[in-house]
């Protein structure tokens, strides 16, 4: 298939793993550690497990650590708690997209509330959403905006389309965030050992690459926006390995078929237009992040779903055995995790990154358990 | 409001197709007169076999025509909801009668006789209803099965989605067949006859939710004529499922648990019509977790795998038929696929429904 085969070629991957090997090696032994890459974006961590990059490539040389770029695994449990609240009302119907409805909160999950009788629709797109509140005038109709900033121009489209035709029974409940400050949240912890990063192929998209310029100039780490094709990624990692091996520290662009340098003016011109950021943002597993998240600002009142009706609007503390925060930070590894597979399965995830299957502790579940069980096949067989 | 005439009126309270009725009442249901003119004018043309002829409250099957085909009788029921009832490729109908035929005909037995349930909500058509009962006995016609006996009832408006069937069936395992999931062996192969996941995009952009459009036919189809071919080119079939709900992953972990093996795919093995894979591609989606209609896989002898394939090319429902892996030893209980770009990872049961994902 066009399009798609010729960026999974096994003969170009097999190029660049051995270079991969190569130059990574020298640096991990000198370390004394595998190098540590955190590939920012949950779509990155998902590529690699579906098509089995890790295995590829050298446990000793080459730590992924599965970063917060997967909304649907940070949105805190008081913000899913009010989306069940809004969906049981009974004028309401509630528009989502479909892996934020096994989300859950501290009662349940949209897909739970679905059952017991709440009016929840799975859509594609936000203008989907306004096409339900046309045909349906006598109902309110919510949508649940959430994701960075590669959801956010269609929210925002939708939203001045929405004002354009007068549209008065639609409103977004919004929950969209931003990724830079929790990037810049994890340089700054003291436990950070990562050595560089892939950035966000999809968000560098509307926002371009000089967002990212402190990374390289003030913390001192490689950072490439890479694509979500197997070989992107192959060739980023490349490009991050290459950069520390010359000493280097740039923002560099893999994904140039996609993403411009300035990014995308118009996509920018609606964001600012509708939204403003909130003086802070609680992410689950990370906690409150000083302006990580957006709000609708004032103009746009009457299509914002957190002015116009009331939520219980409540903080739920993250379950204390969740380690949810140090995975993120790459201090321990998904399976290192107390609850890993045991009280957190994808049935029923008790942290967030057990959640999607853009989660890390999901994608190591459903995918990455091979390793372990090798290697406890190995452990359990007298050689 | 269309106001109806006294004769419409009428017909549609008696519920005589042959009137203008043009839709399923609650009179269908009560067991009087109406019950008996659905059956008598849209059920019996369409099932019409001598033993539901008789219109009695069973069917009476002779144990020594029977017990002459084998030595068990396989007894399977399931029940067939699905929205649309009509889909590219298929129905309801199509669907409830090939779905119990292939969980039959899989372990190795002859399918024979089938019933029929079905609950109509009030406001059905008469006419979709007509052919959906058309459907089924053109399936078990083709599938070489009777619809011996059955059932309706209906229901109020909102307490069904039109129309649900149940089917049971029964049939005969020759003596001497023994195919489980537990019998998976290392240097078997894995076969399956043809392109994974037509029936599931087919129902799928059936809904129009999407904004996609493609020539997706679901694969609904009878299984056990060719199952027939495969088993005389390899008596000995280890396991057989077809793919359902759930997809070739599902059964494959079920089949890697039971035998305590590990199984082997190869992704760029894997038989994909290129617009399913244009959508898997589009919305996120795992071919491997996609629902089938009239797929079978089948785990076999490696030294006859290939004997399997030609048997089954030869015939119309394998035509695609393809080795897509193969059985080892480890890692035990583990589905493993080999991806296109050269790594490995875990097929696991899926957990829920596949959704797909925002961005």
């Amino acid at each position: 298939m066009r399009f798609a085969d010729e960026f999974r070629d096994p003969d170009k991957a097999r190029v660049l793993v051995d270079e991969i090997a190569r130059l990574s090696a020298p640096l991990a032994a000198a370390r004394g550690r595998p190098l540590q890459v955190m590939e920012v974006c949950g779509g990155h961590t998902h590529t690699i497990f579906r098509y089995g990059l890790k295995a590829m490539l050298s446990e000793e040389s080459i730590e992924f650590v599965h970063g917060p770029g997967c909304p649907v695994c940070v949105l805190p449990m008081g913000r899913v708690d009010d989306c069940v609240a809004l969906a049981s009302d009974p004028k309401i119907i509630f528009t989502t997209f479909g892996d934020a409805m096994r989300v859950p909160g501290s009662r349940g999950s949209l897909l739970q509330a679905k059952a017991n009788g709440a009016d929840v629709r799975m859509v594609y797109s936000p203008l989907d959403a306004l096409q339900i509140a046309r045909s349906n005038p006598q109902r309110e109709v919510v949508f649940f905006a959430l994701g960075f900033e590669t959801t956010m121009p269609s929210t925002a489209l939708t939203v001045l389309q929405a004002r354009c035709e007068a549209i008065k029974n639609f409103s977004l409940f919004c929950n969209h965030i931003t990724i830079i400050p929790t990037i810049k949240a994890i340089l700054d912890s003291p436990d950070l050992r990562i050595d560089g990063f892939l950035g966000p192929g999809h968000v560098s998209m509307v926002i371009g690459n000089r967002p990212y310029d402190f990374i390289a100039a003030h913390y001192r780490r490689p950072i490439v926006v890479a694509g979500f094709e197997p070989l992107d990624l192959l060739q980023s990692l490349w490009m991050v390995i290459k950069q520390i091996t010359e000493g280097r520290c740039e923002v560099e662009n893999q994904y140039t078929r996609i993403v411009p340098e300035e990014g995308n003016a118009r996509a920018l011109a609606a964001l600012s237009e509708v939204f403003e950021l909130r003086e802070f943002f609680e992410w689950r597993g990370l906690g409150s992040i000083d302006h990580s998240g957006v709000r609708m600002r004032k103009e746009f009142a009457a299509f914002d779903a957190e002015r116009k009706f009331s939520m219980p609007n409540l903080k739920i503390a993250d379950p204390k055995s969740c380690q949810c925060g140090e995975v993120l930070k790459g201090v321990i590894k998904p399976h290192q995790c107390k609850v890993f597979g045991t009280a957190c399965t994808p049935e029923k995830p008790l942290g967030a990154l057990m959640v999607s299957s853009e989660g890390a502790c999901a994608a190591y579940y459903q995918y990455g358990r091979i390793d372990v069980k090798d290697r406890r096949h190995a452990a359990d067989s007298p050689a | 409001m269309k106001v109806l005439s006294d004769t419409a009126l009428t017909a549609m309270q008696t519920g005589n197709p042959n009137a203008l009725v043009a839709t399923v009442t609650m009179a269908h249901g009560g067991g009087g007169r109406a019950m008996r003119g659905l059956i008598e004018k849209v059920i019996l043309p369409a099932f019409y076999n001598p033993l539901l002829a008789t219109l009695e409250d069973q069917a009476r099957l002779s144990l020594a025509d029977l017990t002459a085909m084998g030595d068990q009788l396989a007894f399977t029921t399931d029940t067939y909801v699905v929205t649309p009832i009509e889909f590219p490729g298929g129905d309801i109908g199509k669907l409830a009668v090939c779905g119990t035929v292939n969980d039959l005909a899989v372990c190795g037995a002859r399918p024979l006789f089938l019933s029929c349930g079905m609950v109509l909500e009030e406001g059905l058509q008469i006419d979709q209803l007509t052919k959906i009962a058309g459907s089924m006995g053109q399936a078990a016609r083709e599938a070489g099965v009777a619809i011996v006996t059955g059932d309706t009832k209906v229901v109020e408006r909102g307490a069904a989605d039109r129309v649900f069937i149940n089917t049971a069936g029964i049939g005969v395992v020759p003596a001497g067949v023994n195919i489980a999931a537990t019998q998976a062996q290392p240097g078997d192969a894995v076969i399956v006859n043809g392109n994974l996941g037509d029936h599931g995009i087919a129902i799928l952009l059936a809904r129009n939710e999407l904004a996609l459009t493609a020539e997706v036919f679901s694969d609904c189809q009878p299984l056990y004529n060719l199952i027939a071919a495969m088993r005389s080119a390899c008596p000995e079939i280890h396991c057989l499922r077809d793919a359902t709900r759930g997809g070739v992953a599902t059964v494959l972990n079920e089949f890697a648990v039971s035998s305590n093996v590990g199984i082997r795919l190869r992704e760029s093995a894997l038989p994909l019509n290129n617009a399913v894979r244009g959508a898997c591609e589009l919305l996120g989606l795992d071919p491997l977790y996609l629902a089938n209609e009239g797929k079978l896989v089948a785990i076999v002898p490696g030294v006859l795998a290939d004997a399997v394939v030609a048997a089954m090319r030869a015939h119309p429902a394998g035509r695609d038929s393809v080795i897509i892996g193969e059985v080892c030893r480890q890692p035990a209980g583990t589905v493993i696929l080999a991806t296109a770009i050269g790594g490995d990872r875990v097929v696991d049961m899926l957990v829920g429904e596949q959704l797909p994902r925002i961005c």
